[in-house]
């Protein structure tokens, strides 16, 4: 940076040499002020997404720089919501950003007193040798008339309003196979 | 050469403070007659801003866990429970077994609750009395007595209710007490006619809070500086409508071109009228009043101090010519400081 | 007009409530219905308090109210509803029973609905055992259709014949004067008039008005009931299919109707066919016709198209005709799998795992002691979320561990805590509140170990098959022979959520053709779908639920944003917004409408009825299917067409709304002997102690009512509020609304604690004393409610005791959903006791109020007079 730009960017002569003589506005500007851009301009792409809160489905612009979430908001293209959200909605960068979110997988031995780490794959294998074991242990084929029941009343599940249709049906999907009934979500609540 | 009026009175702030050809003025009018008191602005302002938290208390104030506006809450949602009825309401608790209303002692409980946050922002926290007078409204009889609960004929109990709420923010005065004291030239008028501070100026000095006629301005206690409503001027600057303002599910706050709001405004007031709602009136619109008119101004459903606002704010420095001489010498101060300042953050 | 009932709309769905405020702005006037003013009621032109659990009573009122002065929409009710038709001779009424209807088996508490069949059809319909109907939630399944009616119905258009549904109606009525709804609710008859006057003035030819509930409304013993009678006022003023009209069910999770329209429930399968049931259904021909019902009109006559598609979508080319689809491999129901009795069995240790995905029982449940002391009771339990929650920590931090319920070290409960993807990291469809469905896009990759339920699912079935690759067990075939091809992506191996979306909507299963509309369902497999109601949003090979046309640019329909079952339908038998000839009914309520030049429906919306049917179209006698329904049937998926005013069959306790008191009240039912609903689904185990209500004795022990609901500021469970700062501190603490009448009477100051006491818990909170809270005059004696949020457990940033600890389980018979708007209590100053003492407590107020041996509530009660309620000496 030359001499010159820099003593121009100094406030004192621009409050001097310009329009601003008390000081108070084009002249005070800081070097931070001078470069202010909004971070939603900046942002390296947006994603066009859904309020994960309440059923009326506002729209959401998720701007991401960095491989980050750097601002959620309304996405005023939405004839539901017209770019705007309630204080759920509103807060939904501090809920996929916070710092209480759980990144890793977590286990409590029977009879334990403490959470232990465990490694995503090894807990898929063990949940996936419990589910066959529960639904073995428990397996009902036929009724006392003979009638078929293919079905294990062994294991339990609920959940499902929050996540998406497809998820769900492969949830109902999975389970429906292993002849696993009780199958309840939020729906029932 | 300065406007005359650059201290006081009617005056198009930006023009004022140096910008050649600024955009229109820009502001907020927020109408409390829509407002469902959500919070989403409070939120939304949080989340584009970064202000942090700002304690976790039941304050018991009706639904406020807020209190004021301050450092670390730059929009503040005030609700007001009143035994009285809203224009277009039928009153809500018409032959209910009820005895008198506890508004105005649940308030003034509620009052003793105000967090410290470092500086005296807003109303004087801790005011029972206060507090007890805005939830009893203009009508206000003094503390409730000890009414035998639920056993009366239900005549002599409470009929009318209303709940009030506002979402209150930094007013952008055109005479803007707050800039004009600030010696660091931190405290600065926009092209859009709004008062920004300016974060990596402040120095923390804390004059600003003082001479806010609003109590809006305040430190924040972990690094001394002082924080408010920026009107988003980053957002402004990319042609987009503040947080709050975008938020706002039932446009309770809206964002536009400050002459442009002024008639919309005088327009609701008056289809409130038309409606039924004589208590409609317009706050910090006026161009005469002590401010010169705020760049965020409200339509309130009774007297400000029910709300907590000032019923007649007026800019502290109106004498500041009078002390031209003391604040010349200040000037100076100031300027030096700057340099200094700019000097020492050469990179 | 709006109305908004069991419904804290501002609150709980601001957003949506910018357009009652934009009504509101146009003229609209809204009235509030709720126990307590809240920010709904603060912005409302009319507030009516009322007491928890009676909205019955009112609606009831105004149904009256309309009858007495004939104010009913009569060219609509008599064209488009069942009020003309003719019921069975053998039909009893609540007036002449005591409360209760004809067909009332008192072994099984369930009604046999053959008397209160359409005259003539009586034999077209085999007597459903309504118990099993009622284990099995069969009420769900006419979310996407009515229930059967059979052959041609007689009617008598001018509506006097005194079988008539009409005159029935009138009769069953004829006591919710307004009298009696001040008396039952505590409204003032003023304000009840208020709101009869404005309701009906606001209805008719040149007016609609809408009606809006969330919750309040389902979370009843008679909750189904509750909706029956706002649509009974809908119906009769004309307002349902209409614009500004309409019953507004606004549900409270992002896609709460996606996961009942793609069922995770028991007893449903996607597009709410049910799940097979070992005695209904042992065949699939049987099954079908359980669903289609073999000679009915309407649009069930495809069903077997539907049930093939599914099959064959679920098990591919193993599916073929000479094996039934693979019908054999579906698991049975033989009664009651719902959520409650799963936890009631996890406590009598039948249950081995537990999946809770994005759910969080111990505090979101009813009577969360038993939530919790079911998952210590557990082999193992997999939670799936974005926080550690309560359900995940009960081993450690739950109420029961201070009271040595639970012991950590005696707790066998083996828990594997997954991290979830957040709506952000995936990318996937959502189904609103209007059956929109919203695609939302990826924006980042999950953080860690999170991971999607797609992704989580999809591996979970590619290990179990693995494993079981070279099982020769018949068991097995069903997991073995599973079309679980989804292409995956990315260094997680993501399954591609489009290619799901793609099975759900159908395809052609020679070309891979999508499907672009449920009536290309063919039911010799030669095409697969996996949710028939879903058919049409990937049309074309288009993600139709992603399009994202600005509202700006497209009329207030908005047709090409998202898309909406049925066929993108936006408001449902949108044909009754036309008269029977197909003229709009008026020029400002113009919204679909016979074009008689080229012969088509036509309007803003897609036409719920067929393109090319003209209103004089006749169904020859006897046809079935499509074909019977007439062109001015407005209610298609109806079996004979009409709004149902009376409901023949479908409904398990009454044809009718009757008023009964919540399982837990204060009060003796003032309309009939009957006390609550005869036909509600009851638990009798020992954690579900129930409080007395009259006729017993002591319910005067817990005499106040209390309710609970959501703040604006908070979720649900709190998991995505309580762990989300800005959220967390707008609404810091646990607390209790009460009355400056009950704070007086029972020594309670403001911000002060207080602890509320049921026989399952005791349950502490800060005080807020407000005018918001009014006491109530019912049936000549004051009535006290206090009202909580339900949002606080022992996890988060901000904690405190649950609501929901203080219900007991009783469920509403229809759909299984529990009463936990209302339920009684004592409220006492102070904070609750802890350890021992929080027991003893509880216990103290169980003998109090009876003994320890829990005594449940009688059925029936028509047997017990009593002078001062009783109407019908």
């Amino acid at each position: 940076m030359g001499v010159r730009r820099w003593v121009e960017r100094w406030p004192l002569y621009r409050q001097l040499t310009g329009t601003d003589p008390l000081g108070r506005g084009a002249a005070a500007k800081s070097a931070r002020s001078l470069t202010l851009t909004a971070r939603t301009d900046t942002a390296d792409s947006v994603a066009r997404s859904v309020c994960p809160y309440c059923a009326v489905g506002c729209g959401q612009r998720v701007y991401v720089a960095d491989g980050q979430v750097t601002q959620i908001e309304g996405d005023p293209d939405s004839p539901i919501s017209r770019g705007r959200l309630c204080p759920k909605g509103a807060a939904s960068k501090s809920l996929v950003t916070s710092p209480l979110r759980q990144t890793t997988v977590r286990y409590r031995r029977p009879y334990g007193t403490e959470w232990e780490d465990l490694d995503l794959d090894t807990a898929m294998n063990m949940i996936a040798d419990r589910v066959l074991a529960a639904r073995d242990e428990t397996w009902e084929d036929r009724d006392d008339e003979g009638r078929p029941l293919n079905r294990t009343l062994g294991i339990s599940s609920l959940g499902g309003a929050t996540l998406d249709n497809e998820e769900n049906y492969l949830i109902k999907k999975l389970f429906t196979a292993m002849g696993a009934l009780q199958i309840e979500n939020q729906a029932r609540i | 050469m300065p406007h005359a009026n650059a201290l006081y009175g009617p005056l198009d702030p930006a023009p004022d403070a140096g910008y050649e050809n600024p955009p229109p003025r820009m502001g907020f009018f927020t109408d409390t007659s829509v407002c469902i008191g959500c919070k989403a602005c409070e939120v939304a302002c949080k989340e584009w801003n970064g202000v942090p938290e700002s304690g976790l208390d039941l304050l018991g104030m009706s639904y406020d866990n807020t209190g004021a506006l301050t450092a670390n809450s730059w929009r503040h949602v005030a609700f007001v429970e009143q035994p009285r009825s809203v224009g277009w309401a039928t009153p809500a608790f018409q032959e209910q077994p009820d005895g008198p209303s506890v508004s105005p002692l649940t308030a003034a409980v509620g009052a003793r609750t105000g967090t410290d946050t470092g500086t005296d922002p807003g109303l004087t926290p801790g005011s029972p009395g206060a507090a007890a007078r805005m939830s009893g409204g203009p009508e206000f009889l003094g503390m409730p007595g000890g009414q035998p609960p639920g056993r009366g004929s239900g005549a002599e109990g409470r009929t009318d209710f209303r709940w009030l709420m506002m979402s209150d923010v930094c007013k952008h005065c055109t005479h803007a007490a707050c800039l004009d004291v600030c010696p660091t030239g931190s405290l600065f008028r926009t092209e859009f006619g709004t008062v920004v501070v300016q974060e990596d100026i402040c120095n923390g000095c804390g004059y600003c809070i003082s001479a806010c006629p609003y109590g809006v301005i305040d430190q924040r206690k972990d690094d001394g500086r002082a924080w408010k409503c920026t009107l988003c001027y980053d957002r402004l600057g990319a042609g987009m409508t503040p947080a709050c303002a975008q938020a706002c599910p039932t446009e309770s706050i809206q964002y536009g071109e400050l002459d442009e709001l002024r008639e919309r405004a005088a327009a609701r007031v008056a289809k409130l009228h038309e409606h039924g709602v004589p208590e409609a009136r317009l706050y910090g619109h006026d161009p005469n009043d002590g401010v010169g008119g705020d760049g965020a101004f409200f339509l309130l459903l009774d007297e400000p101090e029910v709300y907590g606002l000032p019923p007649d704010p007026i800019v502290t420095t109106r004498d500041l010519p009078a002390m031209w001489k003391r604040a010349g010498l200040a000037a100076l101060t100031m300027a030096v400081a700057t340099a200094v300042a700019f000097l020492g953050g050469r990179p | 007009m709006i109305v908004i009932q069991g419904s804290n709309m501002a609150e709980a769905h601001p957003v949506g409530f910018q357009w009652v405020m934009e009504a509101k702005r146009r003229g609209a006037k809204v009235f509030h219905v709720d126990p307590r003013f809240t920010r709904t009621s603060a912005v409302a032109d009319a507030y009516l308090p009322i007491r928890a659990g009676t909205d019955i009573a009112l609606l009831g009122g105004v149904i009256r109210y309309i009858l007495d002065n004939e104010l009913d929409f009569r060219e609509y009710v008599v064209a488009y509803t069942n009020a003309a038709t003719i019921v069975t001779g053998e039909y009893r009424d609540t007036e002449d029973l005591h409360g209760l209807f004809s067909g009332f088996t008192e072994e099984n508490a369930s009604y046999d609905q053959s008397s209160w069949q359409y005259e003539g059809a009586e034999q077209n319909i085999p007597p459903r055992d309504t118990e099993t109907q009622r284990e099995t939630a069969a009420g769900l399944e006419h979310e996407s259709h009515g229930a059967p009616v059979g052959g041609d119905t007689q009617r008598d258009e001018t509506l006097q014949h005194p079988r008539c549904v009409y005159q029935i109606l009138k009769r069953h009525f004829s006591r919710y004067t307004p009298q009696m709804v001040e008396r039952v609710c505590g409204i003032p008859q003023d304000k009840f008039l208020e709101l009869a006057q404005a309701w009906t003035a606001n209805s008719g030819r040149e007016r609609t008005s809408m009606l809006v509930y969330s919750v309040g409304w389902t979370q009843h013993s008679v909750g189904v009931q509750y909706i029956r009678a706002g649509a009974i006022i809908q119906l009769l003023l004309g307002n349902m299919g209409r614009p500004g009209g309409g019953v507004m069910a606004l549900r409270g999770h992002a896609s709460i109707q996606g996961s009942t329209d793609v069922p995770t429930l028991f007893n449903l399968l996607p597009g709410y066919l049910p799940m097979p049931h070992h005695a209904d259904h042992p065949t699939f021909d049987e099954w079908v016709d359980s669903i289609r019902h073999p000679g009915q009109k309407g649009f069930w006559g495809n069903a077997r198209a539907y049930g093939v598609n599914l099959l064959k979508a679920y098990w591919g080319d193993a599916a073929t005709a000479d094996n039934d689809y693979c019908y054999g491999y579906m698991p049975r129901m033989t009664g009651d799998h719902g959520t409650y009795q799963q936890v009631l069995n996890m406590i009598d240790g039948k249950i081995k795992g537990y999946f809770l995905l994005g759910q969080n029982p111990a505090v979101g449940s009813a009577h969360g002691r038993a939530q919790r002391l079911g998952m210590a009771n557990l082999d193992w339990l997999v939670v799936r979320d974005l926080f550690m929650i309560e359900s995940a920590t009960f081993w450690k931090r739950a109420p029961e561990i201070e009271t040595g319920e639970i012991v950590p070290e005696e707790c066998r409960t083996e828990v594997f805590f997954l991290p979830a993807a957040s709506h952000v990291e995936k990318e996937g469809s959502f189904t609103q509140t209007q059956r929109l469905l919203q695609w939302r896009e990826k924006a980042v990759e999950p953080p860690g170990d999170a991971r999607s339920e797609l992704w989580f699912f999809y591996h979970l079935g590619r290990i179990i098959r693995e494993r079981l690759a070279r099982s020769t067990r018949a068991r097995d075939r069903a997991l073995l022979d599973l079309a679980w091809n989804y292409p995956t992506h990315g260094p997680h191996a993501e399954p591609s959520a489009e290619s799901v979306l793609y099975e759900i909507n159908g395809y052609d299963v020679a070309s891979g053709r999508p499907l672009s509309s449920y009536t290309e369902m063919k039911d010799d497999g030669t095409t697969a779908g996996g949710c028939w109601i879903y058919t049409g949003v990937y049309a074309d090979g288009v993600n139709q639920a992603a399009r994202r046309k600005p509202g700006s640019e497209q009329s207030l329909v908005a047709l090409e944003w998202g898309w909406a079952w049925p066929s993108n339908r936006r408001i449902l038998y949108n044909r009754a917004s036309a008269d029977p000839d197909g003229r709009p009914w008026s020029e400002r309520k113009k919204y679909v409408w016979w074009d008689a030049e080229k012969a088509e429906w036509t309007g803003y919306d897609v036409p719920d009825f067929e393109k090319n049917k003209a209103p004089s179209y006749r169904p020859p006698p006897n046809s079935s299917g499509v074909a019977g329904i007439a062109g001015d049937d407005p209610f298609i998926l109806q079996g004979d067409g009409k709004g149902w005013l009376y409901a023949p069959s479908g409904v398990l306790d009454g044809p009718l709304p009757t008023h009964y008191e919540p399982v837990e009240s204060p009060v003796r039912n003032p309309l009939y002997r009957q006390q609550a609903n005869p036909a509600r689904k009851v638990y009798t185990h020992p954690v579900n102690t129930l409080n007395p209500s009259p006729p017993q004795e002591h319910s005067d022990v817990f005499p106040y009512v209390f309710t609970v609901s959501r703040l604006t500021e908070h979720h649900t469970a709190g998991a995505m509020s309580r762990n989300v700062s800005p959220l967390a501190e707008l609404q810091p603490e646990m607390f209790v609304e009460v009355s400056p009448e009950l704070a007086a009477l029972r020594g309670l100051s403001h911000l002060g604690w207080a602890h509320l006491v049921t026989s399952r818990a005791a349950v502490q909170a800060k005080v807020l004393v407000t005018d918001r809270v009014t006491p109530l005059r019912v049936d000549g004696r004051i009535i006290h409610q206090v009202w909580l949020p339900y949002h606080f457990g022992y996890e988060g940033l901000v904690t405190g005791d649950s609501a929901n600890d203080l219900f007991g389980i009783t469920l509403d018979p229809n759909v299984l959903i529990q009463e936990s708007k209302v339920g009684t209590c004592d409220v006492r100053p102070g904070r609750r006791p802890r350890g021992q003492d929080l027991l003893d407590l509880v216990v103290d107020y169980r003998r109090r109020s009876g003994d320890l041996v829990h005594r449940y509530p009688p059925m029936v009660t028509t047997d017990v007079a009593d002078s001062s309620s009783d109407q019908e000496a």
